[in-house]
């Protein structure tokens, strides 16, 4: 596998957002070149990063979006940490567009190298991306990459404004500044002279900001690492949080949106059937752009959404089939096992001698898994608002990727960048669908046509489901030898799959090229110490658009992977728990978490009658997570399934920045894979998607949900990701235990039994 | 005109008697708590109380509430948090937040009927989706104000110092609440 042709495949992704922006990447991320913040009466901006009232009130500016995951205090805290102001004294604006808010790390973390082998030609890699990354200035949540990222820049943020404060309360003391100490948002000094950052901010913004101040050390730390309340919380309590559907605005119309159900399909005919006539109906028209694959739709516009949806639904449409109208999703299958039958794939780990592995080993095991194509099914339907009026366009929206937001409103709009303005709102949940930018594309061509009255596009549940970018559907073949005293010597992995880079890529006008790293992540880069191990991948586009989903490659890939291990260890007569152990001899940090979730979890010990536990390990977003599912078989609906009682947890994320987040991470990545484990299913037949809403797309509710005990390494390493790396381990660890149960592997997701 | 009790208010609202109650609160009366979420009676996200019970406004005609007592998340806590809201903030329950109105509408219908739910009634009682799966934190916090409840009976009631100071303010000003 050549990497260079990764490299060029990440900055083919990024490199089409070159668009408007300037050539010369900033040195550092300390201070915007563009974009100020925004300013209440009073405020002094210090850096990039912040402002300070009169009052001592420090505004953070947090350039990532709140779906739940925390980043609203978290990044705030890494700041506040190293300014040294009371924590009670932090409010939080979403930044600006600007370079210096672009996301570095999760494109870094894109390099496909395996870590054990980190050495000089990742750091070449992750130099020259971190250099492009700056210059690109890609604002996107994702890769569970907000802290990772944001660890350096606002620690920075936060010291180089402390710094500057000191330094002019000194100049006001007459004394030497490294005699003065800061706390809790005073400047003091031991004659007694002191002033509050309210007081000093002005002074301080004269001074030129040191982009390199000298950091606090972890042991010096008394923001990072605690359970602070999190500040997004009180407002969801109330009702009184805003998502995207909850803007509400002057003059503000509803539209409702009615889309060709198959994949690139059109409407051949329409009649208005009176829709045109009904109260509150102020226009009835068809939706055409396909940019960033939005599809082909007829919308109506109305004063309330209710109005607008009624009509939508009077239509009398015609549709075509589209271009795929064939398209099933067993034929997706059968496509996806001729590219393995033809072992037609792109190496992506390739490390000894297979065949002479394969002929010594005393037993070989082989097995075919599969699992569905899944939606992202986020509470808050997709939704965006925008207004189009002399020139200029406003867009709201709960958004993933404010700076594509701007790129793409532009575009659709025909105006500039400059004339642009994105208001990020809360996400009610996101997990890869707001990364996408076909909301965007819809409200801005309506909005075109409203008089420049601003109108609310909320998609039906119906039209999400249906209209979604999922998790592909994949097939894969593992095939792995043990000797006679049951160690592994031999281990292939060969995936078929559609590649959610080269999807999306083509969605926003690019041609994708290159092997997409995301197909064998959990595969390719698995801690197991294989002498032998190989890793293919075949690609095998259908017409299903392709999103990131909760964890990417990972869903799939730590499901084969720890699912297989477990038919494996059973093949060699192994405890799945020990199996694993002997083959992570050197990798320190794996073995504590393993160990300490089947500590945690009892594993030594039998577990209650009709109970068994299952075990499973995936690393994922520069985190670690060791599972074991405690399940029993119940009487359902359609027959027996797995009920999971109990998960037990353990992580190492590196360095923790808030202890409960990673907690309710994890919770909350369990229950997300759990119902895809147990549940999620979306089918494609004639082109088009079969599930509509919740009836059909069912997931975990309260009666069904197990209790998730986290359990955190202590680690000084720098941070991890923690939104996603709860998700990959779970559906093997139940697959794992139900395999226990019945004695029969689990092959293929959802989990059905006989 | 439709005449209508919300969180104690009579409201009249210009819509058509079988529009649904979720978007006469949510468009008309820009009560946007109230969240939609299928639109099925599948999710709960649009759950309100009518007359002290939970009910899914998505699928209740507007006009049939007329003359009923309705309740939203925002009237749960108007002057102080309820001891519900006050537990979902000690419990941290909410993520992404979208659920949580309808959530908490349930819970707080649960309590009033049942003082001390076990585990079973409430898995009986909560069936709405979380996307996000805060489950377990909802089920601890119900416990908690359940708890806190019989507490209260008894004595006035401790309030947490640190997570609810910032409470009242916060969620005026809070992220998300801005603008
Ligand atoms: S929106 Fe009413 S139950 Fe889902
Ligand atoms: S908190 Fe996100 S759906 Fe419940």
């Amino acid at each position: 596998m050549k990497r260079r042709t990764f490299l060029l495949t990440g900055a083919g992704i990024a490199g089409t957002l070159v668009v408007g922006w300037a050539v010369r990447p900033p040195a550092t991320r300390l201070v915007a070149e563009a974009a100020s913040l925004p300013l209440e009466r009073g405020d002094v901006q210090l850096n990039g990063w912040l402002t300070i009232s009169p009052e001592g009130l420090v505004t953070v500016a947090v350039p990532r979006a709140e779906m739940g995951q925390g980043v609203l205090t978290a990044l705030p805290m890494l700041l506040a940490e190293e300014l040294g102001c009371d924590w009670a004294a932090v409010r939080t604006a979403a930044a600006p567009i600007d370079r210096i808010y672009g996301n570095v790390e999760m494109l870094v973390d894109g390099l496909p190298f395996h870590p054990d082998e980190k050495g000089r030609a990742h750091a070449a890699g992750a130099w020259v991306v971190r250099k492009i990354g700056r210059e690109l200035g890609l604002m996107v949540t994702g890769g569970s990459s907000s802290v990772k990222d944001a660890w350096g820049p606002l620690r920075i943020a936060g010291a180089s404004a402390r710094e500057m404060l000191v330094a002019a309360a000194a100049a006001r003391f007459r004394v030497d500044p490294s005699t003065c100490r800061v706390e809790r948002g005073w400047v003091r000094h031991a004659s007694g002279l002191q002033a509050s950052f309210g007081e000093l901010a002005a002074a301080a913004a004269q001074i030129e900001p040191n982009r390199f101040p000298v950091l606090k050390s972890a042991e010096a730390f008394t923001i990072i690492g605690k359970s602070l309340p999190r500040t997004d919380v009180p407002a969801k309590v109330t009702g009184a949080a805003r998502f995207g559907t909850d803007v509400r605005l002057p003059d503000m119309l509803h539209a409702a949106i009615r889309m060709a159900p198959a994949f690139g399909g059109d409407w051949i005919k329409f009649a208005a059937n009176g829709a045109e006539g009904m109260p509150g109906v102020k226009a009835v028209l068809p939706v055409s752009s396909r940019a960033a694959g939005a599809a082909r739709g007829i919308a109506v516009v109305a004063t309330t959404w209710w109005q607008a949806k009624r009509a939508v639904d009077a239509l009398d449409i015609t549709w075509d089939a589209g271009p795929h109208g064939g398209m099933e999703s067993a034929i997706i299958a059968t496509r996806m096992r001729e590219a393995l039958d033809a072992r037609r794939g792109a190496a992506y780990r390739a490390k000894g001698a297979m065949a002479a592995a394969f002929a010594r080993a005393n037993r070989i095991v082989e097995a075919e898994y599969a699992v569905p194509f899944l939606a992202h099914a986020t509470m808050e339907p997709q939704n965006c608002t925008a207004r189009v009026a002399d020139g200029k366009v406003e867009v709201w929206v709960p958004t993933q990727a404010p700076s594509l937001v701007r790129w793409i409103a532009a575009r659709t709009a025909g105006v500039t960048g400059h004339d642009v303005t994105v208001h990020p709102t809360l996400l009610g949940g996101g997990f890869g669908r707001r990364a996408e930018l076909d909301l965007v594309v819809q409200a801005v061509e309506i909005a075109r046509s409203t008089g420049g009255r601003p109108v609310q596009l909320v998609w039906s549940r119906e039209e999400d489901m249906a209209h979604d970018m999922y998790r592909p559907a994949a097939i894969a073949r593992l095939r792995g030898g043990v000797d006679s005293d049951g160690r592994v010597v031999a281990w292939e992995h060969f995936g078929a799959s559609g590649s959610v880079m080269h999807s999306m890529v083509e969605r926003i006008g690019f041609a994708p090229m290159g092997p997409d790293k995301t197909n064998a992540e959990g595969a390719a880069d698995v801690p197991y110490e294989f002498a032998n191990h190989k890793v293919e991948h075949a690609l095998v586009k259908s017409a299903v658009p392709l999103g990131f989903w909760r964890s990417v490659g990972h869903s799939q890939n730590a499901y084969f992977t720890e699912a297989f291990m477990d038919e494996l260890a059973a093949a060699a007569g192994k405890d799945p728990y020990q199996f694993r152990r002997a083959l992570l001899a050197g990798h320190p940090r794996h073995l504590a978490v393993l160990d300490l979730a089947a500590a945690r979890a009892g594993w030594d010990k039998p577990p209650a009658a009709g109970i068994a536990r299952g075990i499973a390990l995936a690393e994922s977003f520069g985190s670690i997570v060791a599972q074991v599912a405690e399940v029993s078989l119940v009487k359902g609906e359609k027959g027996m399934a797995p009920r999971v009682h109990r998960v037990v947890c353990a992580i190492d994320c590196g360095q923790v920045i808030h202890p409960d987040i990673v907690a309710a991470q994890m919770e909350s990545g369990v229950i997300f894979g759990l119902s895809a484990a147990l549940f999620g299913e979306i089918t494609v037949k004639g082109g088009a998607v079969e599930q509509r809403n919740f009836p059909d797309y069912p997931m975990v509710r309260m009666a069904g949900a197990p209790v998730v005990e986290t359990h955190i390494v202590p680690s000084k390493a720098p941070p991890g990701g923690v939104g996603e790396p709860g998700t990959p381990p779970i559906a093997p660890a139940v697959a794992n235990a139900v395999f226990k149960l019945t004695g029969k592997p689990v092959r293929s997701l959802p989990i059905r039994l006989a | 005109m439709l005449k209508l009790d919300i969180n104690g208010a009579t409201r009249s609202v210009d819509a058509a008697p079988d529009t649904p109650l979720l978007w006469v609160l949510r468009d008309h009366l820009n009560l946007t708590g109230t969240k939609y979420g299928c639109g099925v009676a599948a999710c709960g996200a649009c759950m309100v109380e009518v007359d002290g019970a939970a009910v899914m406004s998505c699928i209740t005609a507007a006009g049939s509430v007329a003359g009923k007592k309705v309740r939203t998340v925002e009237g749960l806590g108007a002057d102080q948090l309820s001891a519900l809201q006050q537990a979902w903030i000690r419990h941290q329950v909410p993520q992404c937040g979208y659920c949580q109105s309808g959530m908490l509408i349930a819970a707080t219908a649960l309590l009033a009927k049942n003082p001390a739910p076990t585990d079973a009634d409430i898995d009986g009682a909560i069936t709405n989706i979380c996307r996000c799966g805060t489950y377990q934190r909802i089920r601890a916090a119900i416990k908690d104000a359940a708890g806190a409840g019989k507490a209260a009976a008894a004595a006035p009631q401790a309030v947490p110092a640190l997570a609810l100071t910032r409470t009242l303010e916060a969620a005026k000003a809070a992220p998300g609440g801005a603008k």
